[in-house]
């Protein structure tokens, strides 16, 4: 819960027990605000869930462990891909959500340990480079595994995905209650996803201070000390990767199950980038900043798409500028902007790898050092 | 007494250059023991071998009586070796605290799955890393900056924190590299201070330094290098009238000028 409250910068410090439940609320009340908007808003809302998920899972790869992955989607990929494969008519097989969920997951993992493997020794650009790399060839692979035999259906994807099917009800219906009212799926998904972002942050936030999350911070700001205290970087760069990819794979699987189809063009170069730029946005290593990232910068280039338009058919009654090509530019200001103004995101990074309270009579020394 | 660590033949070449050759020296339990030399003499080389960062191409390490594994550091820290670095090399962007924690990982347990279940040991384990971390910081003098970022602190402060990181992998065999090196003299002072509480409290310390006087009032025994060789193996007295270790110093002999230190 703490972890919640932190995401609110100012009142989370002077109050967090009033931040907290700020929190709480507007997490459980945002689809709500958002239906007033129209129904594709809780739609645009159910994606950033995802985008969040993924999020935290690059930032503990990149924020926490300093491995710079700009092939980060292919685990998205691979959380998706099984879920098609494992429940969809494609091979005609339909096992329950919560088998292949993990399954997603745990094949994400396995390719975070394959592209962990190589790259090793790798560091800083070396390292984007590979990966980058490994996200294309993912990606390509995907594009082109439809001959001779025909395993992921290639450029057309695969149509289809079964929904969602908590306990025997699948969530895609929407809920009826009573005769007249009825709940969209789009809401019942957002509490789905809503539930496993926080899951996510309490697993992360755990991993986070602990001896593990100690040792990712460790090689982070210096490779030689952390060997020489003892740490054996190599397992723990593999397990950087593999607990990263898990998060894409769970947040992949939730995706195929909810757009109930997936294709290879949901898994481009761009997409990596756009979940690190919402690490850099937010703030790097510190998981309150880039939940914040990832919920604006999925948000942001909706909110142009609905205005810009209108905006500019008032202004100079026609469309100057396509809305696509002003996302770019406008987020590519943003992004220098950033860089300017706050150099380590929105929220800057006070990460914390321990908790001195542990020890009795050391609160006061905590808060007061700040 | 005991010999605690034991190097026999040490042979290190890179390309052309011999850093290192034929370097034997004991270590006895208990001890503070030097490693002094004119700049690049090898000093650095030697204690990049032992601790695991090079691979020697001759010679092995034994330590507590078992060969010490090549070119796997974190081996040789599990094994009871400890070292800090002559340019200070902290986790920059963690706590003082945070720090000396992160030097406890060797000798924790908690796996993955524990830590994401929160399993009782796994807490407990937590809590016992915390505590014996503020023991540490108090131990070398700065509890106070516990919270503070460690790129923060003062010099002097940065050199205790590595010593404390050190110490929480709990060696049996603590290696200093120049200590000394940037602090003034009162800094210097409470310095050898606490290599001696260190060594009272039953931690061996290895001592490379350029500070001869340091050296000389701190250690129970030294070696010499230069060029990569043994020049002398000694206590400090012995060592001081040593001729081949006046010459080195000073330069003439057998030796170009240049070895001056």
């Amino acid at each position: 819960m703490n972890q919640l409250a932190l995401a609110i910068p100012w009142l989370g410090k002077r109050n967090p027990a009033a931040a907290r439940w700020v929190v709480i609320a507007l997490a459980l009340a945002a689809p709500l605000i958002a239906v007033l908007f129209g129904k594709t808003w809780v739609r645009i809302l159910d994606f950033a869930m995802l985008y969040v998920m993924l999020a935290i899972g690059l930032n503990l790869v990149v924020g926490f462990a300093g491995l710079l992955d700009l092939g980060y989607i292919a685990f998205y990929a691979v959380g998706a891909y099984t879920f098609a494969f494992l429940a969809s008519p494609h091979f005609d097989i339909h096992l329950p959500f919560w088998l292949v969920l993990p399954a997603g997951a745990g094949f994400a993992a396995l390719a975070g340990i394959i592209l962990g493997l190589p790259t090793l020794r790798l560091r800083g650009d070396y390292l984007a480079i590979v990966t980058l790399g490994f996200g294309e060839i993912v990606r390509i692979f995907l594009n082109n595994l439809n001959h001779p035999i025909n395993i992921t259906n290639g450029p057309q994807g695969i149509n289809m995905v079964d929904p969602l099917v908590l306990f025997g009800w699948d969530i895609s219906q929407g809920l009826q209650i009573g005769e007249s009212f009825k709940i969209n799926s789009l809401f019942l998904y957002y509490y789905v996803f809503l539930a496993f972002v926080v899951l996510s942050i309490i697993l992360v936030q755990r991993l986070q201070i602990s001896r593990i999350g100690r040792a990712w911070a460790a090689i982070r700001d210096d490779e030689l000390a952390a060997k020489a205290i003892g740490i054996n970087t190599r397992n723990m760069k593999l397990l950087a990767f593999s607990l990263g990819a898990t998060f894409g794979g769970v947040s992949g699987g939730l995706f195929a199950a909810f757009q109930g189809f997936v294709s290879p063009e949901s898994f481009s170069l761009m997409e990596s980038i756009a979940v690190l730029t919402m690490i850099v946005f937010g703030g790097m290593g510190n998981l309150a900043g880039v939940i914040v990232g990832a919920l604006a910068l999925t948000a942001l280039p909706e909110i142009l798409r609905y205005v810009a338009v209108p905006v500019q058919q008032a202004l100079f009654d026609r469309v100057i500028l396509d809305p696509e090509v002003l996302r770019m530019l406008l987020l590519s200001l943003a992004m220098i902007f950033m860089m300017l103004l706050r150099p380590s995101g929105l929220i800057p990074a006070y990460s914390r790898y321990s908790r001195p309270e542990l020890v009795v009579g050391k609160e006061s020394s905590g808060e007061a050092a700040k | 007494m005991i010999t605690l660590l034991e190097a026999r033949g040490i042979g290190k070449r890179f390309g052309g250059l011999t850093a290192l050759s034929d370097v034997s020296l004991t270590i006895r339990k208990g001890e503070i023991y030097g490693l002094i030399g004119p700049n690049g003499a090898g000093k650095t080389t030697f204690f990049n071998v032992l601790t695991g960062a090079y691979t020697a191409e001759q010679g092995e390490i034994v330590f507590n009586g078992t060969e010490l594994p090549a070119g796997k550091p974190h081996l040789v820290v599990e094994a009871g070796i400890a070292r800090t670095f002559q340019n200070i090399r902290l986790f920059r962007e963690m706590t003082a605290l945070e720090n000396v924690m992160a030097g406890h990982h060797i000798r924790s347990r908690a796996n993955p799955f524990a830590i994401l279940l929160q399993t009782k040991h796994a807490k407990e384990e937590e809590r016992l890393i915390t505590e014996r971390a503020f023991e540490l910081l108090r131990y070398v003098g700065i509890e106070r900056f516990a919270d503070t970022v460690s790129k923060n602190l003062s010099y002097g402060d940065q050199r205790r924190l590595e010593i404390a990181r050190a110490l929480a992998t709990e060696p049996q065999l603590l290696a200093l590299d120049e200590p000394a090196a940037g602090m003034n003299a009162t800094e210097t002072g409470k310095l050898r201070e606490l290599v001696q509480t260190i060594r009272h409290d039953g931690v061996t310390v290895l001592l490379i330094e350029h500070d001869v006087k340091l050296v000389m009032g701190l250690c129970d025994r030294l070696a010499v290098l230069d060029f990569g060789k043994k020049i002398a193996e000694d206590v400090p007295a012995m060592v001081q009238k040593n001729d081949a270790v006046i010459s080195a110093y000073l330069g003439g002999g057998t030796h170009k000028a240049g070895a001056a230190a």
